[in-house]
């Protein structure tokens, strides 16, 4: 725990430790620019997908699903997130 | 904190908007910590060592990895996992450091309230962010994982009752929900995304998610090609 807890710190701060005040080229900023989408994009799909895909499941997906739409549809976000959820709640007692 | 004035007022303002916009992430996060602190006790780790853990690593992916890991397997290859899955941050570090203020240590400090949802709250666009702003986001998600651990930790709710709650449902769908409003910002942001979720998809396959995932951001590279952006991101600012 320890360890990891430590290497934890160091890679949050690496950008800082390694680079301290100096700034980033412009190409370096373009790509910066667009590693909040990318970075939640690949969070959704290793979510949803697992090592190899294993732990892949509809009714989560659908869930996940319901929740975009809701935030589609102007809904706020925690709402969304809630209509998600209950959706996957109400698919699992159904088949279950 | 800096005392920058950010695009909504001063930094303290920054803060708070921080701070009200990670409060959805926050209730992802309890739920996530409440499973996490469950797991921890049903693995035998006790409450105040799962508990110190949640508090100073502040990283559900590097601990959720550590735990099951550890379970399967020997030390060296779970602490290795736990690591590589949190190298990411290496990544959004360096993409914070032009916005962070103060020598190395100050701006090292700051740099602590990196979360996956701080960061893309904290995203003002064009490669900038507003640091206030990370670090109110993160107050909020902090305090729930923290607090979630211990009632997961005391409750020990059984996995079978949070898959049928769609607990597992949170996280991913706060994802997509703040991946939405990133990818209105522009088409280039949209074509990254896809490109970064097919890396992720076809890597899963062959390799961690966690490798996978540090794979994924290379999508972000598509910011150099092409197109008629201006020389410097910082110049719209």
């Amino acid at each position: 725990m320890l360890v990891v807890t430590v290497a934890t710190w160091l890679m949050k701060s690496s950008g800082p430790l390694a680079l301290g005040d100096r700034q980033l080229p412009p190409n370096a900023l373009k790509v910066t620019s667009l590693l909040a989408p990318v970075l939640l994009a690949g969070l959704v799909v290793v979510d949803l997908g697992g090592a190899k895909w294993d732990d892949l499941d509809w009714t989560q997906v659908l869930g996940v699903g319901v929740a975009g739409v809701a935030r589609m549809l102007k809904a706020p976000m925690l709402l969304a997130v809630v209509c998600g959820v209950a959706t996957t709640a109400l698919v699992r007692l159904l088949v279950s | 904190m800096t005392a920058e004035v950010s695009g909504n007022g001063t930094a303290r303002g920054a803060f708070a908007e921080g701070v009200r916009l990670g409060l959805g992430p926050a209730a992802a996060t309890f739920v996530l910590a409440l499973a996490y602190g469950a797991a921890a006790h049903n693995a035998g780790w006790g409450i105040a060592l799962p508990l110190a853990f949640s508090g100073l690593a502040f990283s559900a992916s590097a601990q959720f990895t550590l735990l099951t890991t550890l379970s399967a397997g020997g030390a060296v290859a779970a602490v290795t996992a736990a690591v590589l899955i949190n190298a990411r941050y290496v990544v959004m570090s360096v993409a914070i450091n032009d916005s962070l203020r103060g020598g190395r240590l100050r701006r090292a400090l700051q740099a602590q309230a990196l979360a996956d949802a701080s960061f893309v709250i904290a995203h003002r666009g064009g490669g900038r962010f507003n640091i206030a702003r990370l670090i109110g986001a993160s107050v909020p998600q902090w305090m729930c994982w923290v607090t979630g651990t211990a009632t997961g930790l005391l409750l020990a709710p059984s996995a079978h009752l949070l898959h049928s709650l769609g607990a597992d449902v949170t996280f991913p769908a706060f994802f997509v929900v703040l991946a939405l409003d990133e990818l209105r910002k522009s088409r280039r942001a949209i074509l990254a995304a896809a490109l970064g979720a097919s890396i992720a998809g076809v890597l899963l396959f062959v390799t961690t998610p966690g490798n996978a995932l540090v794979a994924a951001t290379a999508a972000a590279f598509i910011g150099v090609i092409g197109g008629r952006q201006q020389s410097d991101p910082r110049d719209a600012l």
